[in-house]
């Protein structure tokens, strides 16, 4: 079947995915701000179905959302609130927000006016290809070094949990 | 009529038909919990409405929608009244990647018996899985009682750890199939092995069962890992506020993660819908065979959920967070590497 009405999904769910990337640093109250950025990462997975990357979609549900934003919640609900809500939410630096996001602004015009070339054209992937064993594959094979250099990384960030948390080991 | 209109239509009417007997069983389930837990403690269970007490899960949910509704003056309303919802939608999402069984034929008109056929359908159910946490987390915070908040701190540690160890039960059944469509998998499993034993994964993976199986559990807060809503020390854990229908929807959710799992087990494990051809039968009832087996072996599940369900005690929060760390996901661990081993060095 042809997909349909693609491009009403695609602004759709990135008009969900701003707005509520919007509402994360505005909201006064921690809750909702994690909640918000639960609807931008749930928009953000809806993105990488819609380019026919199911996996890469389904691991960013499960591990973003499921894991790391839970955390966040636990950790958000032991943490008394009502001190939060009366602190300063904004910190007045004016000039540095503008000069950076002036920056990023025409970061962004420069690639979009001049980037063709920076990504070459790929074929376009069909609905019913299977992606994820290729995902596999070029992550064992292309990209070993980079993969098994992550992993370390893990270990070393989840020993170093335990050596910070634990008096005695 | 357009494909996509076609496709909209048809999806609607399988979830339709799929979430009134889901609904229905989940009644049911809390039917047989009763009864089967009631004469497992020498007394009968339910037995005054209708014969064998068969209407009460009517009764029941007539009783849910009369009683009054009653908020707490100082919840968060939003969240207060999502939590139920959320729970209850995602415990009904999961069931739309399970495959029930071959292909419906009405006519010349033929669909696979499944809402939607996904490629990476395990994926889908573990992420609907993991989001479920939301519903327990945000009824619990959104409460604001200490019982409630206690109960869904409980719970989202429960399932955040036990998720690790449930997913990685899951990858001894993936490297045999070689698949992450559920479809795939339960194909994959029919036939026999030396000519008598049915070529269920449970046989090669039974470590790997047994690990699903307890994180199952855990993740669906049922007893020995009920300690989300454990009653001796936090009254009703994190649905203490709720009443009424709000209440009732965590109930459903409850039991139809149970299914869930239920199902996922019997197609991962247990062959699915692939049981002994029944060929003395009519061939009318012969199509409905593969429907039998399955919902066969999910009414085993269950019983099997009940049959625990009277004969364990609650764990400790310690021992539930070492147990599911220090062994659950070691002997997962070790699973992954044994099964690797062994396709690795039989595969040439």
């Amino acid at each position: 079947m042809q997909p349909v009405a693609t491009s009403w999904f695609f602004y759709g769910l990135s008009a969900v995915a701003i707005v509520s990337a919007l509402m994360v640093i505005t909201r006064k109250n921690p809750v909702h701000s994690a909640i918000s950025l639960v609807f931008t990462l749930l928009s953000l997975a809806g993105l990488y179905l819609m380019l026919y990357a199911p996996f890469v979609a389904g691991v960013q549900i499960i591990l973003y959302v499921g894991g790391i934003m839970v955390l966040f919640l636990f950790v958000i609900m032991l943490v008394n609130i009502e001190h939060n809500l009366r602190e300063e939410q904004f910190n007045k630096q004016w000039l540095v927000a503008t000069i950076a996001t002036v920056v990023l602004g025409a970061l962004f015009g420069y690639v979009y006016y001049h980037g063709k070339g920076f990504f070459p054209a790929a074929v376009p992937p069909t609905p019913e290809q299977v992606n994820t064993q290729q995902i596999g594959m070029s992550l064992y094979t292309a990209y070993m070094f980079p993969f098994e250099i992550a992993s370390v990384l893990l270990l070393v960030a989840i020993i170093g949990a335990v050596v910070m948390a634990k008096k005695r080991i | 009529m357009p494909t996509w209109a076609q496709f909209v239509l048809l999806s609607a009417a399988k979830s339709v038909v799929v979430i009134i007997i889901l609904l229905t069983a989940v009644a049911y389930a809390v039917w047989l919990e009763r009864k089967v837990v009631g004469r497992m403690q020498n007394r009968w269970g339910p037995t005054r409405v209708g014969p064998f007490g068969l209407l009460q899960p009517l009764a029941d949910g007539i009783k849910f929608i009369l009683k009054e509704d009653i908020i707490p003056t100082n919840v968060y309303k939003p969240l207060y009244i999502a939590a139920p919802m959320i729970s209850v939608a995602l415990a009904l999402m999961s069931i739309a990647v399970v495959p029930f069984g071959e292909q419906l034929r009405f006519g010349s008109f033929s669909t696979p018996a499944q809402i939607t056929d996904v490629n990476v359908a395990l994926l889908v159910l573990l992420g609907v899985t993991s989001v479920a946490v939301y519903g327990v987390a945000l009824a619990g915070w959104s409460s604001n009682s200490k019982y409630s908040l206690l109960g869904s701190l409980r719970a989202s540690a429960q399932m955040v750890s036990y998720e690790a160890s449930l997913g990685l039960s899951l990858i001894g059944v993936l490297l045999l199939s070689g698949s992450l469509s559920l479809r795939e998998i339960v194909n994959g499993q029919s036939g026999t092995y030396f000519g008598f034993l049915p070529r269920w994964n449970f046989f090669p993976q039974f470590i790997a069962f047994f690990v699903y199986l307890t994180a199952a559990f855990a993740e669906t807060n049922r007893i020995p890992f009920d300690l989300p809503e454990a009653e001796t020390e936090l009254v009703a854990g994190y649905h203490t506020e709720y009443s009424s229908m709000k209440f009732a929807m965590f109930f459903m959710a409850e039991y139809t993660n149970m299914f869930t799992v239920a199902c996922v087990g019997t197609l991962l494990f247990f062959g699915g819908w692939h049981g002994p051809a029944l060929t003395f039968l009519p061939m009318v009832v012969q199509s409905f065979v593969p429907l039998f087996w399955f919902a066969f072996k999910i009414f085993l599940f269950l019983f099997l959920y009940i049959w625990i369900r009277g004969t364990l005690p609650r764990f400790r929060y310690d021992q539930l967070m070492a147990f599911g760390w220090k062994v659950l996901l070691p002997i997962a661990l070790a699973n992954i590497v044994l099964t690797s081993l062994y396709i690795g060095l039989t595969t040439p």
